[in-house]
């Protein structure tokens, strides 16, 4: 259409015109060819991600079990009910969010500190330290199964490697990841909530290496006659940390939480591989599994689902309205 | 005067403990570092060499003794066949043999290759042109495509699994296609790799100037004749660093594989059939030879691609 237009244009100033359409034409066709290379990678994302996730809305309403499944009409509706939403949202769902949230937070916190410090020794110069940014990637990227029973292992009650170093044998030893809670023997017998600070501590082992990555490359790209012009004036290192390298991580370590919050609060294997969200570190993720697959309700773990993803969002939103507003 | 002077000595000589200081800081970071990382996968590969009923008396031996390291190894060649009589026994007894043989393990690795494969070649031929057009190409739309895929990569796997689990028993039932298979999961996995590599490879492509493609096209190459001959071979480096970061991913992936998979033992990948392993009546010592052969692969990787590899995740964000 564009086209007929611009030909029955009048005649004076005809070689402007034609230039034009030509112009017009070509940027037409650099969309239509962006069109479809792109159009492939849009359909499978919508095809395998976003329509699953708001059909995953529809299935919340529905009363929907395993054995449903053979003669299930997927496009029903008339059997939409609240149900799921009653039956999921009892204490155990309340308990699960509330060991989610600590978990999070404190795994988000705890990765984040430990990726500052490793940052800060990694900028120094010694030997080896090309050596040492490689190997304390290890964590991050080995396999998540591997990962989970090298601290099974490492950590077993009876022949793991941390109890029989720190002496703790027979009615002594620590299930590190099997007791809800156990005195601590080496701390003047305290209880601690042994499980879930076990479960935090591998999620901060497994991606502090992630916040060292993001952290450093920002450490690097700080100008050096900031530093330099700190010395002249006689700043010492904690002074220099304290005025210069901080201030200047603070965007870097804002999107590393928020990043770390979301990826870590719908995980799901890693809690499922140590100990299956036994003693205490029943999460979300494993809770909606367990509705999946122990019970067999799928209408519940969608509506847990739904849940899961509103939380999310909430938690996401206030913590960018407060971030917001501080800058 | 005197008191100056004292005063002096002792500023420098506070600045001399404060250095020592801080010098021990750093070397005892820096073995603390090491230590948290490197340990754990030594403590696999130790482990893994040891008899399980080692390791229940003596929990802190570090070294396995060298009998135990050559009965686990010797065992290795039974994997091509050979005298029954020594393998049937000898098997049982070393773990790495038992892992790859009794418990298919060296099936499981051909899966695992061929689904990580076919999901790299997928994602590449699907991630290159689209991010070509993201970076070089003007349309409607472009910034919204930025915008939604960067929110794609927050996307929670665990959500999406209840409808993908529903839909692919539905297809199969009333359309005959079997969607939980190695087919199905490598089309999951692609979809949820395919915004990292875009986001890697638009970003990689907007520093490759465009005059030299500009040149081609006035010799009178077409666009994607052009994207063919100047600018790929140009990007090689970064596409084959996400090439490689895709097939980590699908290397590791275990919840996927667990809903798709479990019920068809042919089909298991890797991590899936070392947690399927996982029970009293297995050595805990074979899960640790199969942990062995899961990372080592990963761990070459990695050391191949590090720098590339660094340099493109912190340019935005990783998915973890």
């Amino acid at each position: 259409m564009q086209d007929a237009q611009v030909e029955q244009g009048p005649g004076n100033g005809g070689r402007q015109q034609q230039k034009r359409r030509r112009r017009m034409t070509l940027a037409a066709r650099e969309a239509r060819l962006a069109y479809l290379l792109v159009v492939p990678g849009i359909l499978l994302v919508l095809l395998i991600i976003l329509f699953p996730m708001i059909w995953n809305i529809v299935l919340s309403f529905r009363p929907i079990r395993f054995r449903d499944l053979p003669e299930l009409n997927l496009f029903d509706f008339s059997e939409l009910t609240l149900d799921n939403y009653r039956d999921g949202f009892g204490p155990r769902f309340w308990a699960a969010l509330r060991v989610t949230m600590i978990y999070t937070v404190a795994s988000t916190v705890g990765a984040i500190v430990l990726g500052l410090w490793a940052a800060l020794v990694a900028k120094e110069k010694f030997r080896g330290r090309g050596a040492f940014r490689a190997l304390i990637l290890f964590p991050y990227i080995a396999p998540v199964v591997s990962s989970a029973f090298i601290w099974r292992l490492m950590l077993d009650k009876n022949f793991g490697i941390v109890n029989a170093a720190l002496g703790l044998e027979g009615r002594d030893s620590i299930g590190w990841l099997t007791s809800r809670s156990a005195e601590m023997p080496f701390l003047g017998g305290i209880e601690l909530p042994i499980a879930l600070l076990t479960v935090i501590a591998f999620e901060i082992w497994r991606y502090f290496p992630f916040a060292f990555l993001f952290i450093l490359a920002r450490i690097q790209a700080i100008p050096s006659d900031m530093y330099e012009a700190a010395q002249v004036d006689g700043a010492s290192p904690s002074q220099q940390l304290r005025y210069i390298t901080l201030p200047q991580l603070r965007t870097v370590i804002a999107t590393l939480f928020i990043l770390r919050f979301i990826w870590t609060f719908y995980k799901f294997e890693d809690i499922y591989l140590l100990n299956g969200g036994a003693a205490g570190t029943e999460v979300l993720t494993v809770q909606i599994f367990n509705w999946l697959f122990a019970r067999r309700n799928i209408g519940v773990a969608a509506a847990l689902g739904v849940g899961l993803a509103a939380a999310l969002i909430i938690f996401v939103g206030v913590y960018q309205r407060r971030v917001g507003a501080e800058e | 005067m005197t008191q100056q002077t004292l005063t002096k000595r002792n500023r420098m000589s506070r600045d001399v403990v404060k250095r020592r200081a801080g010098k021990a800081l750093k070397w005892f970071s820096i073995a603390f570092f090491m230590f948290i990382t490197v340990f754990p996968f030594y403590w696999m590969l130790n482990l893994s060499f040891r008899p399980f009923q080692d390791v229940l008396t003596d929990p802190t031996r570090l070294v396995p003794r060298i009998e135990d390291i050559q009965t686990v190894l010797r065992p290795l060649r039974c994997i091509f066949g050979g005298d029954t009589e020594f393998c049937d026994a000898a098997v049982r007894n070393s773990s790495y043999a038992a892992v790859l043989i009794e418990f298919n393990f060296l099936r499981f690795i051909r899966n695992s290759l061929i689904l990580a494969g076919a999901t790299v070649v997928m994602s590449l031929i699907i991630a290159v042109p689209s991010s070509y057009a993201m970076s070089r190409l003007r349309f409607r739309g472009r910034e919204a495509m930025k915008v939604g895929i960067l929110l794609i990569y927050l996307f929670p796997g665990i959500v999406i699994s209840i409808p993908l689990f529903v839909f692919f028993i539905r297809i199969q039932q009333s359309l005959g296609i079997q969607l939980r298979n190695p087919i199905g999961v490598s089309l999951i996995y692609l979809a949820s790799t395919l915004p990292l590599a875009l986001y890697m490879l638009s970003g990689y492509f907007q520093t490759i100037p465009p005059d030299l493609e500009e040149a081609a096209r006035i010799d009178g190459a077409s666009r994607l004749r052009a994207l063919w001959l100047v600018t790929i071979p140009l990007a090689a480096p970064a596409i084959a660093t996400v090439g490689l970061y895709v097939f980590m991913i699908a290397w590791n992936e275990f919840l996927f594989a667990l809903l798709f998979l479990v019920e068809n033992p042919d089909a298991w990948t890797l991590p899936l059939g070392l947690q399927q392993l996982d029970s009293q009546e297995v050595p805990r010592t074979f899960l640790m030879a199969g942990s062995v052969i899961i990372t080592v692969p990963i761990l070459i990787i990695f050391f191949f691609i590090e720098r590339f590899l660094t340099g493109g995740l912190t340019a935005g964000g990783v998915k973890g």
